[in-house]
């Protein structure tokens, strides 16, 4: 019965708990506290038997369940997962667990709604990553948005208001474009089982059509250039835990739909527009490596630094070879630690100090030498520093984009110099030099709760860097898999 | 021996440093000062120890080592793995390193005494020492690089060991930043090598070397490239970044803003020996392209003369030791382009210990004077400091290369290499070279005299409290001159004309510098007696006296010269320019373009122009529709039948 329903599970028991959680209304919030952080718990408990279980073999869908949800579209229930989900569902249930620990003090207000809507979401997210049918993709892709449309909204900062609607329509319209696209395959396969458009014939045009119709849904998410300026408003006005999820989790979303949907789906078009994708990925590099330094905002920067480190992914995705893939998984998977990492960073600083101005701190390490410590290795990892897991994508992406064009791996490669110049000046204003203000002198070093969220993060970093092959082997059948379908034309 | 294999010994080597920095790192709270001087040193003690009397006597009878300890990752079927090459060189680098870093361990236990960040530097110092020991240990270019990388994160982390000083935290952002643009050319290197080896192994990478000679690479149409010149430029622009050479040689002199005992550490035994290492370890490569035995060349003597010209400006003690080092690096590099391998190693390894030691003895000077580094306030220092200054004399005679010192060996042979050398350039960098020996005897001795001889130009209270620095101070001061006096009575022959690096560095017979060194020597005492009547030792004692005359006899020559040659005063104490040129152009650049893609791109173009114009449009359509809604009955009554007309006709005609 649990290992035939694991997804389902994992689905579920955070979405139910979420609602109990809702449930216990605004007086009771160290209950609400309490009950999420068991249901955080359970969720990744459950999430591990994944791992455990997987075959990393097979290019399979694994832990399958299909299940008629409405006959009269042929909708099924349809759940599975395959290598390149698996790590981003694990990422999701343990990334909502530190989320939780994270919220425990900082989180006055409403609590128990705050709480159920990072368990909703969680739920939500988790079926995306193994949701086999488009409707049921769908579905939970837009429902997600929901949850954190609320969290912006509610508790964000002043500014909330615009971000959250500048977030919502922005991926809201990207999706429609998306579920037309869907049901153009539905129409033209009878189903909407994703695994079976896998395996759809489909002509030149209306690949193209589809690819650019999931494009537009895909790219917001992302974000990649030129649809991305939604994301730095986004995080400035979003409390830390929203920007963690959004960080770590939903902009995966994006560059997973590119692997489940596009690639396989329309494989000719994928070719045919690779040279326009991996341009985008590029500027996404270079352009936004620029605008990051000179952000003044802390928030800001670590936003545009996403926006830089996710050019990277679909840069691995369009070159079409495995390094590039499983480079383009594994940086997902690193920046989902390090972002959410350093907004958790800025959140610690943001508790004490309520600003995220650069220019409001500076020798902030006299007060705080272990939160500087944690923040150090975490803006390394930012940097791509060998030993991090940050460096394990970038070098694969730039591995594999050598094997196409010498100027892809160098445009790829100034990141180098950039993301070590924009991070390590962030650093050394606000962190290093005398102690700036009288609020950096009164400040307190991390308590052992924050101390334990961002040591967790600290040792997936370092595992993930020092030895990442544990990870990179659950991709290698489904990646090969993955190319194989990419190189066969549906014309 | 006792069961424990060589494998273990060699894991043991670098881990011990590793769990020394952890150990005074993250326990340092718990045990204490001496619990972290006392981890730190016994892990490199422990390393150099089994360096030195085991795993050096064991490569020497034969027995090298090359395989795997693990598998990083595996991708596209390649797989990438971490794991240990242990032959001649790697052994000897090993030696050098553990034991400059184990003097430099000790001497930091008298040298940072008060300083309240104690654990903290010994846990960066003893990590630095893992790094280090990881790169020269590597077998493959992905270990080479995690190496490559780390030395260059401790050092930013030591340079800016006081991160409340804003020039501290300025410089090691530079070296940070400079030495990533190394990195970048030499990533893209190794993504080169990668691509065209399939393999990222050192053995693997050097048996096809020879199958490419001929291939070429179109960087841009109509520029095909050679892909082994291609590879070795951008192998190289890392080692540019590492070993400091013009034009990334920058961040080196600000690097100085660190202890000293990190000077002696990053300028002696770590980091700037990568790049020389790297070049001779890859010499298999750079045999197969004259291209870049030229570039290396030619870098090289350009570093070697151009930056030991600032040297005789500075006035700060340590920032004449670190000019001084930035020219011996290229030193280094003019005997590897000249293809002499052995000789770049083996001044590397000479000048280990007598560039450790000069900038162990300039700590001494600075403690002794309350933290005081500039020259000017010094002199007279021999009476109250006789060790420190004894030893001193020593580390400058073996660097302006005198006759019997370690650095007379490896420099002579540098010269004479480079005579020999054939490469395009090399006749430049011969002059370059020869004419270096008197620049860097002028500076060395100039230091020397301003800071040992003469009067004391210290106020009162500083020159009362002069005295000779503790035992652990002056014992490694000892210990380091030992070998700066006598390491290369010893070394030369194995080294340079023995078989010590015949199974590591490969040259071909067309680059022959090294075989007409080899026809040349006769033996110590020969060369000594013909190294006494050679032009570079009549450059260097013409050095040595007008720095005495300068200095010690007429005190009131140098302002006058510096009246006198003021523009080319001006030249050298702006350093040519290379700081104001990044700051004003690079750093600046780029935050210009940052601003001008955020403002104008992001805010303007897409924000102001297509997210909120789209919004504006919406509003603007919606206003007009709303115009429509008017409410009464028969207006949507009108639309109503004239949509049905539409559709009628529309279907009547089809």
């Amino acid at each position: 019965m649990f290992t035939e329903h694991v997804l389902s599970l994992a689905i579920w028991l955070p979405i139910v708990g979420g609602i109990a959680v809702a449930a216990t209304g605004d007086r009771r919030a160290p209950l609400a506290r309490d009950l999420s952080l068991v249901v955080a718990i359970m969720t990744f408990l459950v999430t591990l038997p994944l791992y455990t279980g997987f075959n990393p073999g097979t290019h399979a869908m694994q832990f399958g369940e299909d299940y008629a949800w409405i006959e009269a579209f042929r909708i099924r229930y349809r759940l599975g997962i395959d290598g390149i989900s698996l790590l981003l569902i694990l990422l999701t249930s343990f990334s909502t667990v530190l989320v939780i620990v994270s919220a425990w003090r900082v989180i006055q207000v409403k609590v128990s709604q705050y709480l159920a809507a990072f368990l909703i979401m969680e739920g939500l997210m988790i079926g995306v990553f193994c949701a086999l049918d488009g409707i049921l993709f769908y579905v939970f892709w837009e429902a997600m948005l929901v949850p954190m449309f609320i969290i912006i909204g509610l508790w964000g900062g002043a500014n909330r208001v615009y971000a959250a609607v500048k977030f919502f329509l922005y991926t809201f319209l990207g999706s429609v474009l998306m579920l037309v696209a869907l049901i153009y395959l539905y129409y033209q396969s009878g189903s909407f089982d994703i695994l079976a458009w896998h395996e759809l014939k489909l002509g030149r045009i209306p690949q193209i059509l589809i690819f650019l119709a999931l494009f537009t849904a895909f790219a917001v998410k992302v974000p990649m250039w030129p649809v991305h300026t939604w994301l730095p408003d986004a995080h400035v006005e979003a409390p830390t835990g929203g920007s963690v999820i959004l960080a770590a989790i939903m902009l995966k979303m994006g560059a997973y739909g590119f692997l489940r949907f596009s690639l396989p789906i329309t494989p000719d078009a994928s070719h045919e527009l690779a040279g326009f994708m991996i341009l985008l990925s590029l500027i996404a590099i270079v352009y936004i490596g620029f605008v990051a330094l000179v952000q003044e905002d802390l928030k800001k920067l670590i936003a545009y630094s996403s926006i830089a480190h996710m050019g990277f992914v679909t840069l691995g995705f369009f070159i079409f070879n495995a390094q590039g893939i499983e480079g383009g998984i594994i940086q997902m998977i690193s920046h989902g630690f390090v972002s959410g990492a350093l907004f958790l960073c800025v959140g610690v600083l943001y508790d004490r100090m309520h600003t995220r101005q650069i220019r409001d701190y500076g020798g902030v390490a006299n007060r705080m030498p272990i939160f500087a410590s944690f923040m150090m290795l975490f803006a390394l990892a930012n940097t791509g520093l060998p030993g991090t897991s940050g460096f394990v994508g970038e070098f694969l992406v730039i591995l594999g984009a050598f094997q196409v064009n010498v100027w892809y791996a160098f445009l790829a490669g100034t990141t180098l110099v950039f993301g070590a110049a924009y991070t390590l000046w962030m650093y050394k204003r606000v962190i290093f030099g005398a102690v700036a203000n009288d609020q950096v002198a009164g400040l307190q070093d991390i308590d052992a709760r924050e101390a334990l969220y961002l040591a967790a993060l600290a040792v997936a970093v370092l595992a993930m860097g020092v030895w990442p092959d544990p990870f990179l082997n659950l991709t290698h059948a489904s990646v090969e898999h993955l190319l194989q379908q990419v190189s066969v034309s549906k014309l | 021996m006792f069961g424990v294999t060589m494998q273990t010994i060699y894991l043991l080597i670098p881990l011990s440093c590793l769990l020394g920095a952890a150990l005074a790192g993250l326990l340092g709270w718990k045990i204490g000062r001496r619990g972290a001087h006392t981890a730190a040193v016994l892990g490199v003690t422990l390393s150099f120890g089994l360096s030195a009397f085991v795993v050096l006597p064991d490569v020497l009878a034969g027995h090298h080592f090359n395989g795997t300890v693990y598998t990083w990752a595996v991708s596209g079927g390649i797989p990438l793995e971490i794991g240990f090459l242990i032959d001649p060189l790697t052994a000897l680098m090993m030696t050098v390193v553990t034991f400059v870093s184990l003097m430099v361990h000790i001497y930091t236990i008298g040298y940072m005494h008060d300083d309240p960040g104690y654990q903290r530097f010994f846990s960066y110092i003893a990590l630095f020492t893992f790094s280090m020991l990881m790169l020269v240990m590597a077998n493959n270019f992905l270990q080479l690089f995690f190496g490559w990388e780390a030395v260059g994160l401790v050092s930013y982390l030591l340079i800016g060991f006081w991160f409340t000083r804003e020039s501290a935290i300025y410089a090691n952002l530079k070296a940070f930043l400079v030495n990533r643009v190394g990195d970048f050319g030499f990533l893209l290197g190794i993504a080169a090598i990668y691509h065209y080896f399939g393999s990222l192994d050192y053995a693997a990478v050097f048996a096809i070397a020879p199958q490419l000679l001929g291939q070429t690479l179109q960087v841009l149409p109509g520029a095909d490239w050679s892909v082994l010149t291609l590879i070795c430029i951008l192998l190289f622009v890392g080692a540019m970044g590492k070993s400091a050479q013009v034009p990334l040689h920058v961040w080196l002199p600000d690097s100085m803003e660190g202890p000293t005992p990190i000077s002696a550490l990053i300028h002696a035994a770590t980091m700037v020996t990568a790049g020389v290492f790297m070049v001779a370890r890859m010499s298999p490569l750079y045999e197969l392209s004259e291209t870049a035995l030229s570039v290396v060349l030619v870098i090289g003597a350009i570093t070697a003369f151009f930056t030991g010209l600032l040297g005789i400006v500075q006035n700060d003690i340590k920032r004449v030791v670190a000019y001084s080092t930035l020219s011996q690096l290229g030193y280094m590099m003019v005997a590897l382009g000249a293809s002499a391998y052995a000789v770049g190693i083996f001044h590397l390894m000479t000048h280990a210990f007598f560039k450790a030691l000069l900038f162990l003895a300039a700590g001494s000077v600075i403690i002794a004077l309350h933290h005081e580094q500039d020259m000017r306030k010094m002199g007279g220092l021999k009476k109250y400091m006789p060790i420190t200054f004894l030893t001193a004399w020593v580390g400058a005679l073996a660097l302006i290369g005198f006759p019997g010192f370690a650095g007379f060996f490896s420099k002579d042979m540098i010269i004479e290499a480079v005579h020999h050398s054939r490469i395009p350039g090399s006749t430049f960098a011969y002059l370059a070279v020869l004419l270096g020996v008197f620049v860097t005897a002028f500076y060395t001795f100039r230091m020397i005299f301003l800071t040992f001889h003469g009067k004391p130009r210290m106020d009162e209270h500083t020159l009362e409290h002069v005295r000779e620095s503790p035992a652990v101070v002056t014992v490694p001061l000892v210990l380091l001159a030992i070998p700066s006096l006598i390491v290369g009575w010893f070394t030369i022959e194995p080294l340079l004309f023995g078989r010590f690096f015949a199974d590591s560095i490969k040259v071909l017979p067309a680059h022959a510098a090294m075989a007409h060194l080899g026809a040349g020597y006769h033996g110590l005492g020969p060369l000594i007696a013909h190294g006494l009547q050679s032009a570079p030792f009549l450059l260097a004692m013409s050095g040595l006296g007008l720095a005495y005359l300068m200095y010690v006899r007429y005190p009131e020559l140098p302002d006058q010269v510096r009246a006198r040659f003021r523009l080319v005063y001006t030249v050298l104490i702006n350093k040519y320019g290379f700081d104001e040129f990044n700051d004003k152009v690079f750093a600046a650049g780029a935050r210009a373009a940052g601003d001008a893609l955020w403002k104008v791109g992001d805010e303007k173009l897409i924000d102001g122009i297509a997210v909120n114009g789209t919004a504006r449009a919406i509003g603007w359509v919606s206003a007009v529709m709303r115009h429509i809604q008017s409410g009464y009955v028969y207006h949507y009554a009108f639309a109503m039948i004239l949509g049905l007309f539409l559709l009628l006709t529309f279907f009547l005609h089809r």
